[in-house]
Order: structure tokens, then C-alpha cells, then sequence
């Protein structure tokens, strides 16, 4: 019987894993992919929002300028990438200037910091490539990006550490009511559990749905994005923005922390729960969006598109808290944009709710801080040949793209819920994420894992379940 | 800080033809660094035969093409680093390199030659839609799977691009266990030699459809299936010719791109055509003692004619570091790519520091019939020779002589293009 | 009279063949611009040929598997049959190039060579 357990292992479900982890409770995480971080969470536009976007007096709102003043904190407790490069919302139409007030009007009674309004000279100053026609910005300095894959990872590795368990590839079929519990059905049998925190994504509204007479709805709203090598680092040095309005809702041109260029996303209602698929059309029209707000893109640098899907409720706002005909089942559902920024408050907020009903007692033993993988970049030659002299695999480059060494593989693999898969040590590596996209690194990294796991090269899987690397052996029919 | 006359940058057939040549022309202290745990470069993989026709005259595999020049190497007493990666290479020829046992060292050079090869490009830069599942891999990574670990990346298998590496994986994957449905070509003509066409899809049965491509990858763990379609003149698919073939992997042989990171570190002013640094007839980059030869100056199709280049590359490279290349009172001469030809390696020529004789290479950008390669020495044509077929798969060469390019008065400019009649 | 039109495959230049043939003559090859083209092209009217390469598991080598090939041109149809000839065969490194690995490989009278050394594991390393 468990105090807890959270059905998803996303951003949010993880934030609440790690904040409930603070109290002695016994919890665990289950998560029906076979790693953290595989849905919403790991395709999405990798930017902590400043907060004028949501509606004044929303949730959203209020956790979107919160999670935005706690980012840079937690970034340092948790050892993620983070940086407050600011953001700019371009107006391109003079006479759509009265909406750029309209949203630096709401920045304010949000509470966002700094926000003011810059003309064309100034935009022009910060971002030399902006387009011919921007008339104006609005410019929020405490915007920053953030490495979502980190975030998510580093607060699961932190929930591990202190003691919230994890079960992976294990999917969520049925509730039940026990004696003073819930049993959750899952492919992997039965848990019981006092409390339930439903933050499945885009499935949040089934299982809601399935203890609730009151109906959720969610809709997967697909995002299609593109990526440019870091060789085109530096076109853009802020999030860009495009005003919406009545010429349509444009796409975002930003860096990452990592110093690629990251394009889109388009908007696309979509049946289908697991339709990360890219399309043509959807790619053409994120790119002739982009132009519109920057000249010049070097879309020949592209090394990769993806697609990510929104958890988008039908009244667009965070569903956070116990349902009212579910008692001990509590939602986390909706999160949409700003979920990534807002994760860290949304962890707080699951866990006060939590605490309400529950009063426990704190974790004596609770240590908030983790270092992530080491990164050599990092150091100084000395220190990095000081490093190679202790631990020789970190002299060894496995990824040339990244420049991602053995040590680091082996770090990310053998780590508290360390990866499984190809895509696993991408994520947590930056392994194969480069301009070849794994065309070198991807069989020494599958000759890593299976060391290293000891298992065959033939159960190595890009990202879990049938997505085996390889069919067999040479000659064998 | 350790120091050498030339430090070479990649151990496969280019880096080995130059420190080789670079050592011949008495250069004693070299040093090639490689990043694999061999010497040879990707010839390891290409297990094939086709080598060395020009160069030993007798058909080698790539294992056998590389052994040749890894033991004259070794003949040679050339010193050689293996899992080395470069980091980085200084304005003042400082390379710093990195490996397990001696951690991370710097090393001095006179000169520095370049010859990291190149990479495949990905499905990412191709933009093919749909899902990211296991199983889509470029010809190369499978080929590696395939022939150095012995491992068969799927049972059925579509492959995208008709250029060599993907021709020969048909056959490698057809022999291995795989039945290989189809090989799409988004051109109207195959990128490949004629005879790969002959020999890896022919022999096998395997059809080539010409003008097509992949429109969707399906499959959301391990590829299931691809559709593919035909493309206009505008190479756009059109709609109605969507075709479905089930299969388990999608092998991508789109094309080749030179590996260039060290060299745009360095501020080396490169050539957008080819991806790779501009040199001049020395094959010198824009920064000063630093060379480049093979793929990562411009893609091959033989390896012999890397071996020539990378010679020649060494051979001046050695030049320099004695201080013996030709006086500079004449200047360098651009060398113009136009009328069907793409692009020329070297792109300028000083016809001060040439040698008597100077193959000049390049490529055309479509197919063409009975035309004429002619080269003009300002407004003089020199050279009209007929060709049969050119075509962008294959590599053309031209002959500039030293004493054609002394008697123009005034030369200013070399023009390389195609003629009709 | 027979004409067949061939791509030769003795070099990277592929060049178009015509092969006359009249019987009880031999055949008559047009289109090539070296001797290679004319054995090939009597040679794949009549009976053609292929060298087959392939890769063979090694035990104790620093690789994991070896590369071979046949030796010379064996019959086209037999590919299949070498093949399954190298089919779990396991070499015990180190080898050399030229090492025969399979001899008269499925009854071609052409034996399967190694056209890589393998070094033994802990050699240099």
C-alpha cells in the first residue's frame, strides 16, 4: 500500500514526486513509457515564459510568474541548464500596436517584472536579423529557456534519491475503490494506493473520466517544431515571439540552452493521443511563420523535426486539485503551456493539497540538491585532463556532433533511474542530438548500454518496448 | 607542448596518401591523429571491391585499398595517434587533441592538413515527415552495423537515395538476410556509378524508382512501414501516386556532407557549393599552412582520386614547411565554375607555384549529352573536349598545363564550363 | 544473331556494351574502351561471374567480425550458395589478408579469403 502514487512521469508528475518526497510518505511513480520525460514533457518549446500570455486571475497566470521567479533556484539546486535570455513579442503591423499594450498591460497585472515596450531601433539593436517589418516588441527580460529534458530528469533523479520508487512501462487501465484506498489497475497489476495524483498528459482526462462524474475534456493539440544545428547559434539571442492577431497566431523563433535554434510550434486539434508524427504541410507552414518575424533563417542547418502534443482542456487552464466526487484522487491535468515553467510550483501545489489532508510528518533524511552529469565542456583543460586522469572515459569522445564523452554515457546509464535506451542516454546526453543525429555515435552508444545493463545487442531499443535497434545476426534467416 | 612539421587531421585514405607524400618529400616529422580505434577511415566498412583500379591496378576491397597505404605508412615510421579526437586547431597551428591515456594534449605544427572526411545527411535535414521510430538509418551507420559488427539492422528494408553507399547496402542487406523492396530516387537520374546499379540492383532483382521519395515514415516504435510517391519536375511529390510498402527499416543514402567544424573554427573561408574550405592549386586553405584534401574538401566517388588529391595535398604541404613552394610574382587566378559546371577544386591557381601539370576537378549539376568541357584562360579557349555523358554523380577532371597559363598576358581569369558545340 | 546491351562493371566508367552473338561464332563486344569490357562481356553472355564479399564472425580478434571475398569470379548463381557456406562460420583471430577462411566455397573451386587482419584482442591494447 502505497501513500502515493503518480500516474505519469512528466515534468509535472515529477515536480510532484519530488516535492511529496519532502514528507515521509510512501511513494511511487508509474509511468506507462519505459523512461521520464517521453511525452509532453520532452517536446515542447523549451522556454520558462515570463507570464503575460494567460488570462489575469488565472492559475495559469499565477503559476506561470511564480515557477518563473523559482526557475533560476531550482536550475542551481537541481544542477540544470537554465538562462534568462529574454523574450520579445514582435509586433509586425502598426496597426496591431494597441495589442501589444493590451499584453504588456496584462504582463503587469500579473505581476511579470521588467516588461516594457520597445520601438523598432531598439528591437533592431538586440536582434539584428529581426524582420524588415517589426514595428515594435514587447521586451520581458525574466523570459529564459531551459533544457526540459534536465528538468524533468533532475527532479525524478532527486525524487529517486529520496526515496520515491518508480515503475516504468507500466500503463494505467482501471481504478477501483478499497478500503480507504484506490485500486489502480495497471498492465503491470494491481497498486493500491491512499491518494492518486493524475498527471497523464494528454490522458488526464481518461482517468479522470474514469473516477469522475464531472467530465474533463483534453484535447492533443500538435506542435511541429525544427531544429537547427548550433552552427547557426547566435541568429536569435531571445525568444521571439510573433503578436497574434488578426493575421493568425505566428510561431516562435528562440535559442536553446544549448545553442540551437528551435522553430515552431504549429497548432493542430488531434484525435489521436499519440500523434507525434510531423507532416509536410505542418513543417512548410512553420517555416514560412517563422520568416515572417526573422529574415535569413538558415533552415539548411535543420538536423532534425519533431512533434510534441499539448494537453489542451477545453477551458484552457491548469486542472489542479482533489476531485470533488474522487475523494484522495487528485488532478494535475491541462497542463499546457506554461506547464514547463510552472512545473515547479504545480509540484508544491500537488503537495500542499497533500499535506492538507494528510499532515505528514517531514523526511529527516530529504536532500534537495543534485548534480547532473558531469559535463568536460564545462572545466578547464587542467581540470577536464585532471578528470581523464582519474577516469580515462572521459578522454574518450563517443558523440563527435556534441562532443559527448564515454564518461559521460556511462554516467547516464548508471545513474539513479539511469537510461535504457538510445534515446534515454539522448536525453539525458545529448548523445546523437547533433547535425549526424547518431549516424556515428548510435552503435558505439547501443554497445555501451549492452555492456554496461548486460544485455544483448538485439534488446537494445531507441526508446523502449518493440523499437529494437536491430533484427539479428548477419546471415541468420 | 609537443611539436611536429605537419600534424594531419584523420587517418583515413586521405590523411594516409598525404603523410605519406608529406614524408617522400622529405618532411620528417609527422603526425596523423584518428579518431577510430584503426587507421583507414571508412574504407574499414566498405567491404566492396571496386578499389584502387587507378592506383594498384587490380581490384582491391576497402579494407585491402586501406592496408596497402597503412603499412607503406608504417614503412614509413609516421607517427600516428588512434582514438584521438581534435578539438580544436589555433590561427597559430596549435591542435588540441584528446584521448583516454594521455588526456588532453597540445601540438604544434607548421602545417596542418585537413582531412576529416565527411558525414551522411540525416532524415532530420532531409525533412522526411512522420514518425521518429527505430529502424530509419542512414546507408553508412548501417553499413558499419552490418560489415564491422555483424549485425542486420532490419528484415525489410526500403532504402531512400540511389547514391553508392545505398546501392551497395542493397546488395550487403539482400546477401545478409534482408529483402530489399525498393530503392526511391527523389532525381530523374541515379546518384550512383552505373555499375553499382548493375551489380546491386539488377543482380538482385531490386527495382530503382527513379523520381520518387518517402512522404511518410509510419510506425511509432520500429518503422512499419513508408509510403512513397513520385515527384514533379519541381521535385514535389504528387498527390495520387502515394504508394505503401511495408517494411521494417528505411536506409537513407541522400547525399554526403563534409565535416567542417575544425575548419569553421579556424575562420577557413569555405565554398557553399561543396561545404568544403576553398583552396588554391597548393590545395592551401584561406589560413595560411593550413591544407585540405579528400571529402572534406569536396565529396568523392573514388577513392583513388582522394589518394591523388591527398598526395598532392602532402607533397605541398611538405613544400611549405621547407619553405620551398614557388615564388609568388604572379598572383592567384579565380577560377570560375559556370554554364553546367558547379563548382572546380582548386578554386584559384597561381600559375607561379603550379606545377607543370594540374588536374582541376569538378562536377556538373545535371545530366548532360553530347556536350563539350571547355576552359577559357581569360577569353581564350584552351581546352573543348567532347563527353558523352556527364553527370552530377561523377567527378570530371581537366588538365591545366603550366606553360598554356605563362604564355596569356595578363590572365585573370580561368573559366571551366560546358559548351554545346 | 543475338544483341544484348550490358553496363560493364569492370570499372567505376560502367561503360554501355553490345554483345553480338551468332552461333558458333564468337560474340562480338562493341562500346568498351579498355580489354575489361570484352572478358566481362563474353563472360556474362556465357556464363557470368561475380566476386562475392561478405563478412565472417572472428573469436579472440580485436574486431568482432573479419571481411572476406572469394578469391576471384565465381558463377553468379552460386551467390546464395556461398553465402550460406560462410553461414556460422567462426575464425580464431589473428588473421592475415589472404587468409583463406572457407576453401572451394560451395563447390566453386574458389576459396573465400580475409581482406582484413584481426589482430588478437589484448595485442597493442
Amino acid at each position: 500500500m502505497y501513500d502515493v502514487v503518480i500516474i505519469g512521469a512528466g515534468v509535472s508528475g515529477c515536480a510532484a514526486a519530488r516535492e511529496l518526497s519532502r514528507y515521509q510518505l510512501n511513494i511511487c511513480v508509474i509511468e506507462k513509457e519505459e523512461d521520464v520525460c517521453c511525452g509532453t514533457s520532452k517536446a515542447n518549446s523549451a522556454i520558462v515564459h515570463a507570464g503575460f500570455d494567460a488570462p489575469g486571475g488565472s492559475l495559469m497566470a499565477k503559476l506561470n510568474v511564480e515557477g518563473n521567479e523559482r526557475m533560476e533556484e531550482l536550475s542551481k539546486e537541481l544542477d540544470v541548464p537554465f538562462r534568462r535570455n529574454g523574450s520579445l513579442v514582435v509586433c509586425l503591423h502598426e496597426e496591431e500596436l494597441p495589442g501589444l499594450k493590451t499584453l504588456y498591460e496584462r504582463g503587469l497585472k500579473n505581476g511579470v517584472r521588467n516588461l516594457r515596450i520597445i520601438d523598432r531601433e531598439e528591437l533592431k539593436e538586440l536582434e539584428p536579423n529581426i524582420s524588415d517589418d517589426a514595428v515594435a516588441a514587447l521586451y520581458a527580460p525574466t523570459a529564459g529557456i531551459i533544457c526540459p529534458f534536465a528538468l524533468n530528469l533532475a527532479l525524478a533523479e532527486n525524487a529517486a534519491v529520496n526515496g520515491v520508487e518508480f515503475w516504468f512501462d507500466t500503463e494505467v487501465t482501471g481504478f477501483g475503490r478499497g478500503e480507504g484506498c484506490w485500486n489502480i489497475h495497471t498492465s503491470q497489476g494491481e497498486f493500491k494506493s491512499r491518494y492518486v495524483v493524475n498527471a497523464a498528459g494528454v490522458y488526464a482526462d481518461l482517468l479522470h473520466n474514469m473516477v469522475s462524474g464531472r467530465k474533463l475534456h483534453i484535447t492533443p493539440r500538435r506542435g511541429e517544431y525544427c531544429l537547427l544545428d548550433r552552427s547557426a547559434a547566435g541568429f536569435v539571442t531571445h525568444t521571439m515571439f510573433q503578436l497574434p492577431g488578426k493575421y493568425g497566431k505566428g510561431v516562435l523563433v528562440t535559442p536553446t540552452v544549448h545553442g540551437n535554434i528551435l522553430i515552431g510550434p504549429t497548432a493542430e486539434d488531434l484525435e489521436d493521443r499519440e500523434g507525434t508524427n510531423t507532416t509536410q504541410a505542418g513543417i512548410q507552414e512553420l517555416m514560412k511563420k517563422a520568416e515572417a518575424t526573422v529574415k535569413g533563417i538558415p533552415f539548411h542547418e535543420v538536423i532534425t523535426s519533431f512533434a510534441g502534443l499539448r494537453a489542451h482542456e477545453d477551458g484552457h487552464e491548469f486542472c489542479i486539485g482533489e476531485v470533488e466526487d474522487a475523494p484522495g484522487f487528485i488532478d494535475c491535468a491541462g497542463i499546457e503551456s506554461p506547464g514547463l515553467t510552472a512545473s515547479p510550483v504545480i509540484g508544491s501545489m500537488v503537495a500542499d493539497i497533500i499535506y492538507r489532508l494528510e499532515q505528514p510528518r517531514l523526511n529527516p533524511d530529504f536532500t534537495g540538491s543534485r548534480k547532473g552529469i558531469l559535463d568536460p565542456k564545462t572545466l578547464s583543460t587542467e581540470e577536464h585532463a585532471a578528470l581523464i586522469r582519474t577516469n580515462p572515459a572521459y578522454g574518450n569522445i563517443v558523440c563527435r556532433c556534441e562532443m559527448i564523452t564515454e564518461g559521460e554515457i556511462l554516467d547516464a546509464v548508471n545513474r539513479p533511474l539511469g537510461a535504457k535506451s538510445l534515446d534515454g542516454v539522448k536525453r539525458r546526453t545529448r548523445a546523437g542530438m547533433g547535425r549526424c543525429q547518431g549516424g556515428f555515435c548510435s552503435p558505439k552508444v547501443m554497445e555501451l548500454l549492452a555492456g554496461e545493463r548486460n544485455i544483448k545487442i538485439s534488446e537494445i531499443t531507441k526508446s523502449g518496448g518493440a523499437s529494437q535497434m536491430i533484427a539479428g545476426i548477419n546471415k541468420d534467416r | 607542448m609537443q611539436n611536429y612539421d605537419i600534424v594531419i587531421v584523420g587517418g583515413g585514405p586521405a590523411g594516409l596518401a598525404a603523410a605519406i607524400a608529406a614524408k617522400e618529400h622529405g618532411v620528417e616529422s609527422i603526425l596523423v591523429l584518428e579518431r577510430d580505434q584503426e587507421l583507414g577511415g571508412i574504407l574499414n566498412q566498405c567491404i566492396h571491391n571496386g578499389f584502387g583500379l587507378h592506383t594498384f591496378e587490380e581490384e582491391l576491397t576497402g579494407p585491402e585499398y586501406a592496408a596497402r597505404f597503412i603499412e607503406r605508412l608504417l614503412e614509413a615510421g609516421i607517427s600516428y595517434k588512434l582514438n584521438t579526437m581534435v578539438l580544436e586547431i589555433s590561427a597559430q597551428k596549435v591542435v588540441t587533441a584528446m584521448n583516454r591515456t594521455e588526456g588532453i594534449m597540445q601540438i604544434s605544427a607548421q602545417a596542418v592538413i585537413l582531412a576529416m572526411g565527411c558525414r551522411e545527411r540525416s532524415r532530420g535535414a532531409l525533412n522526411i515527415p512522420g514518425f521518429r521510430p527505430a529502424g530509419i538509418y542512414s546507408a553508412g551507420t548501417a553499413q558499419r552495423l552490418v560489415n564491422m559488427e555483424g549485425y542486420l539492422p532490419g528484415r525489410r528494408a526500403v532504402i531512400l537515395g540511389s547514391g553508392d553507399i545505398g546501392l551497395i547496402m542493397a546488395r550487403r542487406m539482400t546477401l545478409e538476410g534482408a529483402k530489399v523492396q525498393v530503392v526511391a530516387e527523389l532525381l530523374p537520374y541515379s546518384g550512383g556509378l552505373k555499375r553499382n546499379i548493375v551489380q546491386c540492383l539488377d543482380d538482385f532483382g531490386i527495382p530503382l524508382k527513379l523520381s520518387h521519395t518517402v512522404v511518410n515514415i509510419h510506425g511509432r516504435k520500429r518503422v512499419e512501414g513508408v509510403t512513397i510517391a513520385r515527384v514533379d519536375d519541381n521535385r514535389k511529390p504528387v498527390p495520387g501516386t502515394e504508394e505503401y510498402y511495408e517494411c521494417d527499416t528505411l536506409l537513407l543514402s541522400c547525399g554526403l556532407i563534409p565535416e567542417n567544424e575544425l575548419s569553421k573554427g579556424l575562420g577557413i573561408e569555405m565554398n557553399p557549393v561543396t561545404s568544403g574550405p576553398k583552396v588554391n592549386e597548393s590545395f592551401q586553405t584561406s589560413a595560411e599552412g593550413v591544407f585540405a584534401c579528400g571529402n572534406v574538401l569536396h565529396v568523392h566517388d573514388l577513392v583513388d582520386f582522394v589518394s591523388r588529391e591527398a598526395q598532392a595535398a602532402g607533397k605541398y604541404a611538405a613544400l611549405y614547411v621547407k619553405n620551398q613552394a614557388g615564388h609568388e610574382e604572379f598572383g592567384d587566378i579565380p577560377v570560375a565554375a559556370e554554364q553546367g559546371v558547379r563548382y572546380t577544386v582548386p578554386n584559384t591557381v597561381n600559375p607561379g607555384r603550379m606545377e607543370e601539370a594540374l588536374t582541376l576537378r569538378f562536377r556538373v549539376g545535371d545530366v548532360y549529352k553530347n556536350c563539350y568541357v571547355a576552359v577559357y584562360l581569360n577569353d581564350q579557349r584552351i581546352c573543348h573536349r567532347k563527353k558523352q555523358v556527364l553527370a552530377p554523380g561523377e567527378m570530371e577532371e581537366v588538365v591545366l598545363k603550366k606553360e598554356e597559363l605563362h604564355a596569356v598576358a595578363d590572365l585573370t581569369q580561368i573559366t571551366v564550363k560546358l559548351e554545346e558545340d | 544473331m543475338e544483341t544484348r546491351e550490358l553496363i560493364c562493371i569492370g570499372c567505376p566508367l560502367g561503360c554501355p556494351l553490345k554483345v553480338k552473338t551468332e552461333q558458333g561464332q564468337a560474340p562480338e563486344v562493341t562500346g568498351n574502351t579498355c580489354r575489361r569490357g570484352e572478358v566481362y562481356a563474353r563472360k556474362e553472355v556465357a556464363n557470368p561471374t561475380r566476386i562475392v564479399t561478405s563478412s565472417v564472425s572472428v573469436e579472440g580478434g580485436r574486431q568482432k567480425v573479419v571481411s572476406v571475398k572469394t578469391r576471384e569470379d565465381i558463377p553468379k548463381e552460386k551467390i546464395f550458395a556461398v553465402i550460406e557456406a560462410l553461414k556460422g562460420v567462426k575464425v580464431q583471430a589473428p588473421i592475415q589478408i589472404g587468409d583463406v577462411i572457407v576453401s572451394n566455397a560451395a563447390d566453386t573451386g574458389v576459396d573465400v579469403v580475409a581482406t582484413r587482419k584481426c589482430p588478437v584482442l589484448n595485442d597493442l591494447l
